[in-house]
């Protein structure tokens, strides 16, 4: 038996987009090819260019195919502060540690090697980052800015920013903003014309299509820096021969989960809402982000004194696929940044437990889940006290 | 699971006998690094990767456990302090007696398992009083019953070591290919996991830093200088830097070192020769002897590969006194003095002091 509730860091993949994705990895050419194969697949990639353009309200050429969410980052955080500093020094890159290390990661390479200055923006206990002190940031030191980068929506708490009231804030000081929205696609609704962005990173493996496709949405407007060099293929951001099949699938994906937003929204909650009430039942357990506004999908708990590698463990061995909201390299549940971000302690950041779900969970298996977790938080108390 | 051959037969014989076996890495690092340099064993990614993949070989689940906090401060700060302290400590061996058997055997057991199997080679019997003993290891030359002779009787109960009883590593390499094991020639790891180089006095003295002080005989004489005194070993004679060399010509050597005074002290060769160690933290690995208190025959290990001379022991006054039959050589406080009867390892204790075999009024410094 096995029973996965880990769909935020990666959602099995879609029947007819896999059945659609070997119907394009059989189609040969190079879609940069001039002959009638290559103009095969070229069709193919700029149909999801169209599809992709669709789904997240977008102009076609603002579509940027990328291998996924952390190219993206990189190439949306580098390239514009390259950009933003090449006729003006602007050194100064406004985020929040609650990012994702696609985002965090970019930024403190640029301060390492780039004298970028970072102010990281305060987060509330909540998880909620506070735009008061953005705006003050903007109000103190516009001119300086190179450029904003903050999460549509959170990956591991499933907290939500106000995207447009950032880029409202943003325009008055013409400073561009990137947004992750690697977690927020497919799951709350997502206007990249609507929202102001400047540019927005997303990935396909997140709503069911195979991991290795992603993009990054950029304002027609927008010239940034590229960061890989060869054939200037997408714009000459992103050089290499294109993905077509993998572009299909993701497109194909994509445009299913965003006309399913409502029916997901109310499957999710309603499961959610019943893990919720379980949960609130275990002694020493805490809803992480209290009444924030959060994704539909997505618990994520604390439990006073276990280690949230115990308690994987023991879930793990029942068949319960879940997380602890960010993993390292060599396998060990590292304390959140999220949470320690957020005000929380080590014991804490180190005590997590994350639950995301899509439209193919069963209550049957919240249900089971739930019964399990008790017990296992009670083992893992017991393991974690020694 | 490290990551090397060992430890993966070990599981694979576990497996093999019935066992309901989950595979554990201990992440001994909070800052593990990507690839494996020199001769570390373990605490690379890809260490943790290659064991991983013998896991799924075998068909069990795995995941990686994270005692860096608790390695640190058990066996890094302590090898640090000990080091300060003008001793020479083995970290492997606190690390199977704070970490392997002791940490990881607590949550272990609390998580329902009944075991720690790992991959050394030592082998546990019944003795004649029905009570656990553990044992050299047939394979000789990689018996590792010395440091594994700070467990005591409860750990014994939950220690399992499928390849303790092999023939030779070769068996086991061959074993591993046989198995399809990937990590059949993975080479063998000597030095201490921590210390990336390899090279202890570099580390020491990048962690504690210059602490400037006398080179003396025994006589108190000042010889030279030094930049720390942990960057110095009983029995060491390379690297000594005194302009003047003794009055007889002869080599010296590192006897003693003296934390309060931040001395080191050298002398000739015959003055390292050692009669007498004594620790007060001394434990015993199984049953205990009859009469602690009275003097017994037993033979005694101080180092992980050598020879054991046959000694008697008793415990006098809150100390493990052993008395040597025959000198040793350079025998430095920190180290652990294994005793034996037979192949039955029958205790063990930190030495905190030595009696030299040569006293000083005997044979000063220089005479001759």
């Amino acid at each position: 038996m096995s029973i996965y509730l880990d769909y935020a860091a990666t959602a099995p993949i879609r029947e007819d987009v896999l059945a659609s994705y070997l119907q394009s990895l059989r189609v040969v050419g190079n879609p940069s090819s001039i002959h009638g194969d290559g103009r095969g697949t070229r069709m193919l990639l700029e149909d999801a260019r169209d599809s992709i353009a669709s789904a997240v309200h977008c102009d076609r050429n603002e579509v940027i195919f990328t291998s996924g969410g952390t190219e993206s980052d990189n190439l949306a955080i580098k390239g514009l502060y390259w950009q933003r500093n090449q006729d003006a020094r602007r050194p100064l890159v406004v985020s929040a540690y609650t990012e994702h290390h696609g985002v965090i990661d970019p930024i403190e390479w640029l301060e390492k090697n780039e004298a970028a200055e970072v102010i990281w923006l305060p987060v509330s206990e909540s998880g909620v980052i506070d735009l008061d002190a953005l705006a003050e940031v903007l109000r103190a030191r516009g001119p300086e800015i190179a450029l904003i980068s903050l999460m549509w929506t959170n990956n591991e708490t499933g907290v939500i920013t106000d995207i447009n009231k950032v880029c409202e804030l943003a325009a008055g000081f013409g400073v561009p903003v990137h947004s992750d929205a690697v977690a927020a696609l497919g799951h709350v609704p997502v206007d990249f014309a609507g929202s102001g962005l400047t540019a927005m990173s997303i990935t396909g493996h997140k709503v069911g299509s195979p991991i290795g496709s992603g993009a990054l949405i950029l304002s027609r407007s927008s010239k940034i820096e590229s960061l890989i060099h060869g054939g200037g293929q997408e714009r000459g951001l992103r050089s290499g021969t294109m993905n077509y099949a993998g572009a299909t699938a993701f497109a194909r994906a994509a445009v299913q989960a965003v006309s399913e937003l409502e029916a997901f929204a109310s499957h999710t909650s309603v499961l959610i809402a019943g893990l919720k009430a379980a949960v609130a039942e275990i002694e020493g357990s805490r809803f992480s982000v209290g009444s924030a506004h959060c994704m539909p999908q997505t618990a994520h708990f604390t439990f006073d004194g276990l280690r949230s590698d115990t308690l994987l463990y023991l879930l793990d061995e029942q068949g319960f696929a879940v997380s602890a909201g960010s993993a390292c390299q060599a396998g060990v549940a590292r304390p959140s940044h999220v949470l320690i971000a957020m005000g929380r302690s080590q014991a804490e950041a180190s005590a997590c437990l994350r639950v995301t779900i899509g439209l193919g969970t069963t209550a049957a298996e919240i249900d089971a889940f739930a019964r399990a977790l008790g017990p296992a938080v009670e083992r893992a108390r017991a393991a974690s006290a020694v | 699971m490290s990551g090397g051959v060992d430890s993966a037969v070990a599981a694979a014989r576990a497996v093999e006998a019935g066992h309901e076996v989950v595979g554990v890495h201990l992440a001994l690092s909070r800052m593990p690094g990507t690839l494996r340099t020199g001769s570390r064993g373990c605490c690379t990614i890809e260490d943790s990767m290659d064991a991983q993949r013998v896991a799924h070989k075998l068909g069990i689940p795995y995941y990686v456990w994270d005692f860096s906090e608790k390695f640190k401060s058990d066996v890094v700060d302590d090898f640090m302090a000990e080091y300060t302290a003008g001793r020479t400590p083995n970290p492997c061996m606190r690390c199977n007696e704070r970490i392997k058997f002791a940490a990881l055997l607590e949550r272990a057991l609390a998580l329902g398992f009944d075991a720690v199997c790992t991959g050394h080679y030592a082998t546990v019997l019944k003795g004649n009083d029905g009570s656990l003993e553990l044992h050299r290891s047939n394979a000789y030359a990689k018996d590792q019953s010395y440091v594994l002779g700070v467990l005591t009787s409860a750990e014994l109960e939950h220690a399992y070591f499928p390849i303790g009883a092999s023939a030779s590593k070769d068996d086991i390499r061959a074993e591993a290919a046989a198995r399809g094991l990937t990590v059949a020639n993975k080479r063998d790891s000597y030095d201490i996991c921590f210390i990336p180089e390899g090279d202890t006095r570099d580390w020491l003295n990048e962690k504690l830093g210059a602490k400037p002080g006398n080179i003396v005989d025994r006589d108190g004489s000042v010889l030279g200088e030094h930049t720390g005194a942990h960057g110095y070993t009983v029995g060491q004679r390379k690297g000594l830097n005194l302009g003047r060399p003794a009055a007889d010509g002869k080599p010296r050597f590192v006897l003693e070192i003296r934390p309060k005074t931040n001395e080191v002290v050298v002398g000739p060769h015959d003055a390292l020769a050692v009669i007498e160690l004594a620790g007060s933290r001394f434990t015993w690995c199984g049953s205990s002897p009859a009469s602690p208190h009275e003097w017994f025959e037993a033979e005694v290990q101080v180092r992980a590969h050598a020879d054991p001379v046959a000694c008697t022991a008793a415990v006098v006054e809150g100390e493990l006194v052993i008395r040597l039959n025959e000198s040793l050589l350079g025998v430095a406080p920190g180290q652990t003095a294994v005793l034996y009867v037979g192949t039955r390892v029958l205790g063990q204790t930190t030495i905190d002091r030595t009696e030299s075999a040569v006293p000083l009024e005997v044979a000063p410094a220089g005479a001759q």
